[in-house]
């Protein structure tokens, strides 16, 4: 540990020598001894891929993957149950697409299982529905929820004779033309196919529904199979409807996970990050799209080294106004006697609540009668009911200011990141300038952007320490993360220094370059030390918080 | 004038003015055939036996697709109906089938009159003294009955 009196060129000489006796982790190059500490150090800027203890492994998906994944589970399934692939992919479907539990219970039942997923057992008598009943049927009081279809359902074997009226639009079809214009599934409840496209239309459309959408009849749980939905709506419709049964696969499926950014469609898939497991990792994952996210929580980006819940927590408290009344506490005072809230903005502490007109002394909070005419002194401060009243006062104060503290720090390195853009341009007139006038090549500039690109990720993981902080019990080990957290904050003010450095001649140019690298090549290093630290403390149970976790 | 009205509610409006459920009357109003006048009778042996309950009935542009809308008008003390007559009835709902009617539908209210589910309440208030004192809530809601439903 280190403490405020040493100087950075220590703490770099001490950073470097960890370097190499941590070689076996590192890559093979560090561990070379090579004479040029600019050759030696420029890898360790690069992304070291060696995987770490609280690493996750992740696969980047396209939608065609997951449609060919569905695919498979459903071939699968339809050659082991022996039944057609839309039933097998409604069966799936309904067992969240758990084969096991779904052979489990095939075999057991299978006329249940089909029942429970919506697909009646084929030897089920099928019910014809039939106009609407001419006579009224007395209900059962018990039946409310199945009850109303009842009556419809009542006759059947109508259609035999006569046009068929559809039950639902009343229009009638003579028999040539019921095979034409009318559909009934396997249930039996026959429709006209007008019905059936605005009926699905409306379902996908404006309820977004898509895997459990039933048959028209009520109380009927036959579930519409994906053939006879394309063939029943419009193009653009049927689409929508198979994308929704992809959004859903994917929702369902808890290796899955949409990437979070604006247009992106791919999908990640990751199997060790398990909700239960997120309170001792932290499953920052990266996409094809060049963007983090994490798999845990869906951030869209990372949130390292903080939990996914206690980032949740942070973001609740940062946004909702819980801190008003926090800030009403701390800087307001009550009328003792009608509760009136109160800002002392100036003045004298003979206080005349402007509502009641009750008189007081804003320093004791006792009444005014008892002062005389000590209007700027309270000599009555150590008056029990007094004491009360400040000690919640300050309390409150306190703990607002302890909020502040974090969230300015929080919300500073969220600004710096904001002005991300900016500083990689203003680098890049920069390098441009070296090559110009100090005769570097182009090659030997990308330094700059390198430690660029280490402030920056340094800023994100800074600012989340901050959120972590906030949420830390006092005690030993976070005297230890808040001194690495300082540290790290040091030495990414150094660094942003230099960068901000005007370059004015050749000389400067070599000497600001060799700074420059040293000292991103150490941010590097802090900032992997916090980040290791921190991770490494979840798996060891190391940190306490003030939140139950 | 009824050009604009769909077949189906049409051919549900006669059936039900010319045989309506026993208990049950609708009749749409003269300027809009889209919104019934609705009286329920309480059913027998419920708390609100001898009472006739005034609804209103709207049936939306998107009927039968969407369900109706119904409201009591009457006062009524039950633990599905709020105090501004909302209905708390799967049906009315997420269980809506564009083969149910609006026969059906008012026979499934007077059922729910008959049989009250304080486990999913609408009205709290009413929920909570149906479940602490079940005799003491019937008699309230069979003084409601003979004090507005008449």
């Amino acid at each position: 540990m280190s403490s405020d009196g040493e100087n950075d060129d220590f703490f770099f000489e001490d950073e470097y020598d960890d370097a190499s006796d941590q070689g076996e982790m590192m890559e093979d190059i560090d561990s070379t001894s090579e004479p040029d500490v600019y050759d030696a150090l420029s890898p360790a800027l690069e992304e070291a891929p060696q995987r770490k203890p609280y690493d996750v492994t992740w696969k980047v998906k396209t939608l065609q993957e997951i449609i060919d994944m569905q695919n498979k589970e459903i071939t699968k399934i339809q050659s082991v149950l022996e039944v057609p692939a839309s039933s097998a992919a409604i069966l799936l479907r309904h067992y969240v697409w758990n084969s096991e539990k779904l052979q489990e219970q095939f075999w057991n039942d299978p006329a249940f299982a089909l029942n429970e997923a919506g697909l009646s057992p084929p030897s089920s008598p099928s019910t014809r529905t039939i106009p609407l009943p001419q006579s009224p049927s007395r209900r059962s009081n018990r039946s409310i929820r199945s009850g109303p279809s009842s009556p419809i359902r009542r006759t059947r074997s109508v259609v035999t004779s006569g046009p068929f009226e559809c039950p639902i639009c009343c229009m009638e079809f003579d028999q040539q033309a019921i095979n034409k214009h009318t559909y009934s599934m396997g249930c039996g409840h026959r429709f006209c196919r007008d019905c059936w496209t605005e009926y699905l239309s409306g379902k996908i459309k404006s309820e977004g529904e898509s895997a459990k959408i039933q048959c028209m009849e009520s109380g009927c749980g036959r579930i519409v199979r994906e053939e006879v939905i394309d063939e029943l709506v419009e193009k653009d419709i049927s689409k929508r409807y198979h994308n929704l049964l992809n959004a859903a696969f994917v929702a369902d499926s808890p290796n899955l996970r949409w990437c979070p950014h604006p247009n992106c469609e791919f999908i990640i898939e990751c199997s060790q990050a398990p909700s239960r497991m997120l309170n001792q990792i932290v499953p920052t994952v990266g996409c094809k799209c060049g963007h983090d996210l994490c798999f845990g929580c869906g951030y869209a980006a990372s949130h390292r080294p903080v939990l996914c819940k206690i980032v949740k927590l942070w973001e609740k408290k940062c946004a909702d106004d819980s801190e008003t009344s926090n800030w009403l506490q701390a800087n307001t005072k009550e009328c003792t006697k009608c509760q009136s809230t109160i800002e002392k903005n100036g003045g004298c502490n003979h206080m005349t609540c402007k509502k009641c007109k009750w008189e007081f002394c804003w320093v004791c909070m006792g009444p005014w009668t008892e002062h005389g005419t000590a209007w700027y002194q309270c000599n009555r401060f150590d008056e029990k009911s007094g004491i009360d009243a400040r000690d919640n006062q300050a309390k409150s104060r306190a703990s607002l200011e302890r909020y502040l503290h974090y969230f300015n720090r929080w919300a500073n390195h969220e600004l710096s990141a904001k002005l991300d853009a900016e500083f990689y341009q203003k680098t890049e007139k920069k390098m441009e300038q070296m090559q110009n006038s100090g005769n570097l090549s182009w090659i030997e500039v990308q330094f700059a952007k390198q430690a660029v690109d280490a402030v920056i990720k340094a800023r994100t993981t800074l600012k989340w320490s901050y959120c972590m902080a906030f949420y830390l019990k006092r005690n030993n080990m976070t005297e230890l993360f808040e001194d690495n957290q300082r540290d790290l904050e040091r030495a990414v003010e150094n660094l942003g220094y230099l960068l901000e450095q005007n370059i004015s001649d050749t000389e400067s140019i070599s000497k600001l370059r060799q700074d420059i690298t040293n000292q991103a090549a150490y941010v590097q290093k802090r900032h992997d030390i916090l980040m290791d630290d921190t991770l490494k403390g979840y798996l060891e149970r190391r940190w306490e918080f003030t939140v139950d976790i | 004038m009824s050009g604009g009205l769909p077949k189906r509610i049409l051919k549900e409006t006669e059936r039900l003015m010319a045989d309506s459920p026993p208990g049950i009357s609708a009749a749409p109003k003269d300027d809009n055939l889209r919104h019934f006048d609705v009286t329920v009778a309480g059913p027998e042996s419920s708390p609100y036996e001898g009472g006739v309950f005034k609804l209103e009935l709207f049936l939306p542009e998107e009927y039968p697709m969407n369900p109706p809308k119904v409201r009591f008008l009457t006062k009524i003390y039950h633990p599905n109906i709020d105090k501004l007559g909302r209905i708390c009835l799967d049906i009315l709902k997420d269980k809506w089938s564009p083969a149910l009617q609006i026969r059906t539908v008012l026979l499934s209210i007077q059922a729910l009159l008959g049989a009250p589910n304080p486990d999913d309440p609408l009205a709290n208030d009413v929920a909570q003294h149906w479940k602490e004192d079940q005799n003491g809530a019937i008699e309230q809601a069979r003084e409601w009955t003979r004090q507005y439903a008449n």
